[in-house]
């Protein structure tokens, strides 16, 4: 069901926005001293009512993560914000960063001190050079107004926050990688456990968080968690609140909306996104970042085990709200919420052809699977666009996607043999035709 | 000859170490400092120079330094051009526009114009696809490309 909302969005595209006074007169800084005046038992609670499910792709509880955190360690605790937004269609945290920045620092306070950290790192790739010039600004900005510091909102509980700088690497958006890359070593992802939980940043407990699931705790704690989390329409998923939605690629109207989760794919393309460029036909949809599996718009939702799912069984994938255990049970992948959508002007092998390269140009290269795997897989790609592939060479594909699978250190592996399992059942017929004209019929285009 | 910083980043240097709780958290920070300070690439010299303030081996930094795509290990243009080519750019007609600066540039995808002036690459995702095609210009993004906005930044650039 689509509701807009504007507790992240209220301020974006107003002069200033990112300013203090500017956040200030919208309601700003009333979540954190709420919070401050809660014990960090009573914080984490509070957080766990909302259903806050992880926004950064992963879509993990909040509150729960955070109650993973020790209640009495002689070592320091870190929050560590996932500013490193790279995912493919991803484009949402970026907003937040320029022109909310001080809903990120408000629920930095808010997070550090539910978990028991005096510092929280924000952690932002190197490109983003306007996101961390803001987030600074707000930084100096809380700073001089006491609100970070010994004792911010008169409270004895010291706080500060910094930005940290990647340098062009999508793999240390995975959080041990991340973590690695800011003890300032190369971003390759650790082995679990021990869970940063229990051996994070600098060998402390760290918890790793979303830019926006640490920049909505502030309206969590205004709004009070039960009653945000029942803005949405999937609180009985334990799927609570409301979130940033995205929509790119052949829509009319790309961009970020914000509305109370729930929200449909039909709803995020044709109502949001004003429908499908150029009017053309849809043939795909990725419902969250590339490592989502794709969608076709003729998918049936058939969960017959689940009766939460009465409701959408046998109604069109694109009419299923758009939820971390919806699309999970339903064989998808929620992701990052950020829809990629593919008109029928477009080559789905050259599609997956893209985003392998993309996978094989990341992958950080530790375990031998997804470092041999994503280029094999390219190499193959290479073949069949340029028609000099075999059958074979295609069914090896799936073979080879299934071995990175569930094979690697870290999810990046999943994420990368996921498109490609899907791509290539999904559009057989597609690249069957490529291999049997020598690649004669396709347009041999992406874009319009 | 060696490296060094001028005081104002040497300045700046101590204010980044101030924020970690240890030397070793500053290797990439530091490193882009150190980067601008040396027209935009780092050397061997830089990597002793900060190997050194930071109390590291030059290997571990050496190893950070190629991890990193945004560490250039040889000397690039004045200026730095990024076409991003991942789907939802590529869906909007990325491939235009960089078939187009690398023939108003006269170079390929990781060269640099003849003049020394710009040197161009290719992106993966800039977290920019909604408004995409997308590219960046050192520090700054252009957004919804056109080929004649392309055709304006570039002429500012060459004309630099």
């Amino acid at each position: 069901m689509l509701k807009r909302t504007t507790y992240l969005s209220h301020s974006y595209g107003k002069p200033n926005s990112w300013t203090l006074a500017s956040y200030e007169d919208a309601g700003g800084y009333r979540g954190v001293r709420k919070a401050l005046s809660m014990t960090r038992e009573q914080v984490i609670d509070e957080a766990k009512r909302a259903h806050i499910r992880g926004r950064g792709g992963a879509g993990f509880d909040c509150g729960t993560k955070w109650s993973f955190m020790p209640k009495e360690s002689k070592k320091p605790c870190y929050l560590v914000v996932n500013a490193d937004e790279g995912e493919p269609g991803t484009f949402k945290d970026r907003t937040i960063m320029e022109m909310n920045p001080h809903a990120l620092v408000e629920g930095c306070i808010i997070g550090a001190y539910g978990i028991g950290a005096h510092a929280a790192y924000i952690y932002v790739r190197d490109e983003l050079h306007l996101s961390k010039e803001r987030l600074w600004g707000a930084i100096k900005e809380a700073r001089a107004r006491g609100y970070l510091g010994r004792n911010p909102f008169g409270k004895d509980y010291a706080m500060d926050v910094f930005v940290h700088t990647g340098a062009g690497a999508y793999i240390c958006g995975e959080e041990t990688s991340l973590l690695n890359s800011l003890e300032g070593k190369r971003g390759e992802p650790r082995l679990k456990p021990p869970f940063p939980a229990q051996y994070g940043a600098f060998g402390c407990p760290t918890t790793v968080n979303n830019v926006e699931t640490i920049a909505i705790m502030p309206s969590v704690f205004d709004f009070g968690g039960d009653a945000f989390s029942q803005l949405s329409e999937l609180h009985p998923f334990n799927d609570g609140g409301a979130r940033l939605f995205g929509v790119s690629g052949h829509v009319k109207r790309p961009g970020i909306y914000e509305a109370a989760v729930g929200l449909t794919l039909r709803e995020l393309i044709y109502d949001l996104g004003g429908g499908i460029l150029d009017d053309r036909k849809m043939i795909g949809v990725i419902p969250g970042g590339s490592s989502c599996p794709v969608h076709l718009p003729d998918e049936i939702v058939n969960v017959p085990n689940d009766p939460r799912f009465a409701p959408y069984n046998g109604k069109s994938i694109l009419d299923l709200p758009l939820g971390v255990d919806t699309f999970r049970n339903a064989g998808g992948m929620l992701g990052t919420c950020c829809a990629m959508v593919l008109s029928d002007a477009v080559d789905p092998v050259l599609a997956l052809h893209n985003l392998v390269r993309f996978y094989k140009h990341e992958s950080c290269g530790q375990c031998t699977p997804c470092r041999e795997g994503c280029g094999w897989v390219d190499r193959i790609l290479n073949k069949i666009v340029s028609g000099t592939a075999t059958m074979e060479e295609l069914d090896e594909i799936s073979e080879i996607a299934s071995n990175i699978m569930g094979n690697t250190i870290c999810a990046f592996g999943d994420g990368a043999a996921t498109p490609m399992l899907a791509f290539i059942r999904k559009y057989r017929k597609s690249f069957e035709d490529y291999v049997k004209t020598g690649g004669k019929n396709q347009t041999q285009r992406l874009a319009l | 000859m060696a490296f060094a910083l001028s005081a104002d980043r040497e300045r700046e240097l101590e204010d980044i170490l101030s924020r970690y709780p240890n030397k070793m958290a500053a290797c990439i920070p530091v490193l882009h400092l150190c980067q601008e300070a040396n027209q935009n690439w780092v050397s061997d010299e830089v990597i002793a120079f900060v190997a050194a303030r930071l109390d590291l081996s030059p290997a571990h930094v050496k190893g950070v330094v190629t991890f990193y795509t945004l560490f250039n290990q040889k000397p690039v243009g004045k200026h730095q051009v990024w076409v991003c080519q991942t789907l939802s750019c590529a869906l909007r007609g990325s491939d235009k526009i960089l078939e187009h600066c690398e023939k108003r540039l006269g170079c390929h995808v990781g060269g640099t114009s003849k003049d020394g002036k710009v040197t161009l690459r290719t992106a993966e995702c800039l977290a920019a696809c909604g408004t995409a095609p997308v590219m960046q210009v050192d520090k700054t993004y252009y957004e919804n490309l056109s080929i004649s906005e392309v055709d304006r930044i570039l002429d500012r650039l060459i004309q630099s």
